[in-house]
């Protein structure tokens, strides 16, 4: 404990920082810096190394070359708890609370008490009353996080690092989980810190945000920075350029279809959370041929309930889902698919692939046992192998071989394996989960590309996804889900973010 | 059968001796319960027991000293759990299985100790019962509470002790919190193996605790598996105790009654087979079990080795 805290940090800078992981070369000479009172924004693809560096900086990893000065002095940062002490606080991508603890707990917890042996919760609730009124952060000390909406939990995250002093915060992809309107009151509370001194270090892979908030941007590509400009001497386009490595397509034009008849019917479809709480509240909705149909709603409102319902997955405890004219509530997940849907799950790794299977294997799990690819009670691999190569083709799947463990693979290549499979059994409705969660923007691309395909070939797909633009630029309805209920439903040539923001947060216009 | 427990003489002696059997399993379950609250799942409850049971009954055979007693059988359960600790926690072994080699090496070696050194059953003066002035003398209560040996008294003030510490204070804060979920206890600067080893070492000596009890304290002798599987009984007791303090004084209290009970009923020579009433607490055990615990009560990082994601 002892590291004597050597006063505001008034700049901190990365040189050269190496980080190598078995096979990946993370950060491969990367510069960067910050100074105070102003937003720094790290912009990059999932995997460019972006969250790599800032572990680094927080001292979760430690680089294999460079060195970081703060405040002109070099210094080595071996854990998190002396970049606490030097006054820096992280916002993890993946909030680091703890669900059954009160907010003040989940702020002391590892602070040394002023009551000595025990703790005082009562002075650090009044303490995070102030930072919250100072900052904007209202948040019941008293609550439990497991009580929170998601946008409180970050601002619990937040005032974590304002009571350890950080001087310096990083965010990583704070915008992932909020609706428009609460990414508006955070970029307020990091405009007010930022004009209280702070410097902000801001990790993004959203464009608009970083014009938004960035005073300055870092762009990395493969562990490398490939540009550095002043946010008001570039634009977006400049900025995807960067970031991919060549132009963007960020618009599709997709062909005008009059919906035909109606292939997934789903009525008054009520089922339970995990917990046994209601998810879904008798949620009615219709997807028609050629027509995709997104789910727009923060996480934790009923998507997942919804999909897993359709899906044969989570019992059905009121009302119907019909499958081109099939009844198939509680139906087998097999008797499901069977009825003519494809399924992509949001869990891509748990219930997407069996992990652990080579290519060949996960491209027939569900195809295995019928003919061609079975011959009575036996596998033809002949043509199980002439299937899993029109697939790899077919959808530009990158993999050495087909007996390639599919963990092996990035997750783009997952997820077009996943697509391939479910697109090739040509289903009447196809059921997407977040289809390009973690996933970079060229297989983002092609699988938009896909999907608006099989709209062309008549499937009717219900989108669910918690990424706004995603929803707006496929969806020719959009509808909104909160708490477990269909807020509204809306044209998706008519939508606009702020209408859908109030929806996300419940509030019916 | 019911009139012959009405008289208060022979309910008193039930709950009195109720009390002296919950000592063990409050002493194994809280420390387990310590453990599992950091996040580590210690099967070797019952082995560690027996070693202890061992080691404190013959440090008291061949000195006369009983503190020396308690003190090696204390030591000889924080051993094992620094060893439970160095192969769950550094070596991220799984949990569950390794809990179970503790168990059989406490087994084995307690055994193979007791061959070596005095082969035959022997006894020593074990601790006596100690009453405390004034509350001893209170009607029934008296009886059932204040007539007994100091680890009895031990094992009951311990219960709020753990309270305090669990939901009063930093170090319980940070417990709870790597139990719960560690990556974030980490990013905070607390060392979740630091705090990992010092719970289950800390469960190991309750452990040796129990067993020290057991050898020293009740039976005042040492035979093989002294235990009687009472260590696996102190685990599904934090599952019944929902890892709470006053959950574990409840169920040790409940299970060890049941079983004056049987043992009473036993000994009154009343006609119910003998194997049925000593099948009772473990029938009660498991319906409380099947009806107490839901999973998602459970610390979320339970049995979970912890690891700085790479890449």
């Amino acid at each position: 404990m002892a590291t004597a805290r050597p006063g505001i940090i008034t700049s901190l800078e990365m040189c050269g920082i190496v980080k190598r992981f078995p096979g990946v070369l993370a950060n491969d000479g990367v510069d960067f810096d910050v100074r105070a009172g102003e937003v720094h924004a790290l912009l990059g693809e999932n995997g460019a190394g972006k969250s790599t560096l800032m572990k680094i900086l927080y001292g979760l990893y430690q680089p294999d070359a460079g060195e970081i000065l703060l405040n002109g002095r070099p210094l080595n940062i071996a854990s998190p708890a002396q970049a606490i002490r030097l006054g820096i606080g992280m916002i993890h991508q993946h909030f680091m609370l703890i669900p059954p603890l009160t907010v003040a707990e989940n702020v002391i917890i590892g602070l040394p008490s002023s009551r000595r042996i025990f703790v005082d919760t009562d002075r650090a609730a009044r303490r995070i009353s102030e930072l919250a009124d100072a900052y904007g952060l209202q948040v019941d000390p008293r609550a439990f996080v497991w009580q929170l909406a998601v946008g409180e939990q970050q601002r619990v995250e937040i005032i974590k690092a304002l009571y350890r002093g950080a001087d310096l915060l990083i965010l990583d992809e704070p915008t992932a989980v909020l609706t428009p309107q609460e990414v508006d009151e955070l970029f307020a509370t990091l405009r007010q810190m930022k004009q209280n001194g702070h410097a902000l270090i801001f990790i993004t892979h959203k464009l608009h945000e970083v014009m938004a908030i960035s005073d300055r941007v870092t762009v990395l590509r493969d562990g490398r920075v490939v540009g550095r400009v002043a946010t008001q001497d570039t634009d977006e386009a400049a900025l995807a350029r960067m970031m991919v490595g060549r132009d963007v397509i960020r618009t599709w034009e997709k062909p005008a279809i009059t919906p035909g008849q109606v292939l997934l019917s789903v009525e008054d479809l009520e089922a339970q959370s995990d917990k046994g709480t209601p998810a879904l509240k008798r949620v009615s909705l219709e997807v028609r041929e050629g027509e995709i149909v997104g789910i727009a709603g923060v996480s934790g409102n009923g998507q997942r309930e919804l999909a897993e319902a359709i899906t044969g997955l989570r019992p059905v405890t009121g009302g119907r889902v019909i499958i081109a004219d099939r009844d198939v509530t509680n139906c087998s997940p097999a008797e499901v698919l069977a009825a003519g849907l494809s399924f992509i799950p949001e869990g891509r790794m748990t219930m997407g692939v069996i992990k652990e299977f080579s290519v060949w294997e996960n491209a027939i799990l569900e195809t295995h046992a019928q003919p061609p690819l079975a011959r009575g009670m036996f596998l033809d691999f002949k043509r199980i192998a002439d299937h899993t190569r029109r697939l790899i083709g077919d959808y530009e799947v990158k993999t050495p071989s087909q007996e390639t463990p599919v963990k092996n693979l990035s997750g783009g290549n997952i997820q077009k394996l996943i697509l391939a499979r479910e697109l090739s059994r040509a289903p009447k409705v196809l059921v997407a989960a977040q289809p390009t969660r973690g996933v970079d923007v060229g297989a983002t691309e092609y699988i938009h590309r896909r999907l608006i395909e099989q709209r062309s070939q008549g499937t009717a797909t219900l989108l669910i996804s918690e990424d706004l633009d995603e929803i707006m630029a496929l969806s020719d309805r959009i509808a909104v889900m909160y708490e477990g209920q269909i807020m509204g439903v809306v044209r998706g040539d008519e939508a606009s973010p702020e209408q859908l923001g109030l929806l996300m947060a419940g509030v019916r216009s | 059968m019911i009139n012959e427990l009405l008289k208060e003489g022979a309910l008193i002696l039930i709950l009195a001796s109720g009390v002296r059997l919950a000592t063990p399993y409050l002493f194994a379950a809280l420390g387990e319960m310590i453990g599992q609250r950091s996040g580590v799942l210690n099967l070797g409850v019952d082995g560690t027991m027996m070693l202890s049971a061992f080691t404190a009954f013959y440090v008291t055979f061949a000195s006369g000293s009983l503190a020396l007693g308690v003190l090696v059988g204390v030591l000889t359960g924080g051993l094992m759990g620094l060893i439970m600790a160095v192969v769950s926690v550094t070596m991220r072994a799984e949990q569950g299985i390794s809990g179970i080699g503790l168990h059989l090496f406490g087994l084995g070696m307690s055994n193979l100790l007791f061959r070596l050194s005095l082969g035959a059953i022997s006894t020593v003066e074990g601790f006596r019962p100690l009453s405390v002035p004034i509350l001893s003398d209170l009607p029934v209560i008296g009886a059932v509470f204040f007539r007994h040996n100091v680890l009895v008294y031990l094992a009951f003030v311990l219960v709020p002790v753990a309270w305090v510490v669990l939901f009063r204070t930093p170090l319980g804060l940070k417990i709870r919190a790597v139990g719960e979920n560690p990556q974030a206890a980490d990013t905070l600067g607390v060392s979740v193996t630091g705090i990992r080893y010092l719970c289950v070492i800390i469960g190991g000596m309750m452990s040796g605790l129990a067993g020290t009890y057991l050898s020293i304290g009740l039976n005042n002798m040492y035979v093989d598996n002294i235990t009687n599987g009472m260590g696996w009984i102190a685990v599904a007791l934090v599952y019944f105790g929902r890892w709470h303090p006053w959950g574990v004084l409840a169920g040790s209290l409940l299970f060890s009654v049941v079983n004056a009970l049987q043992i009473w009923v036993q000994v009154r020579g009343i006609a119910i087979p003998y194997e049925f009433a000593v099948m009772m607490p473990y029938v009660l055990t498991i319906v409380a079990l099947a009806f107490a615990v839901r999973r998602a009560q459970q610390p979320a990082a339970l049995s979970k080795p912890y690891e700085r994601a790479e890449a």
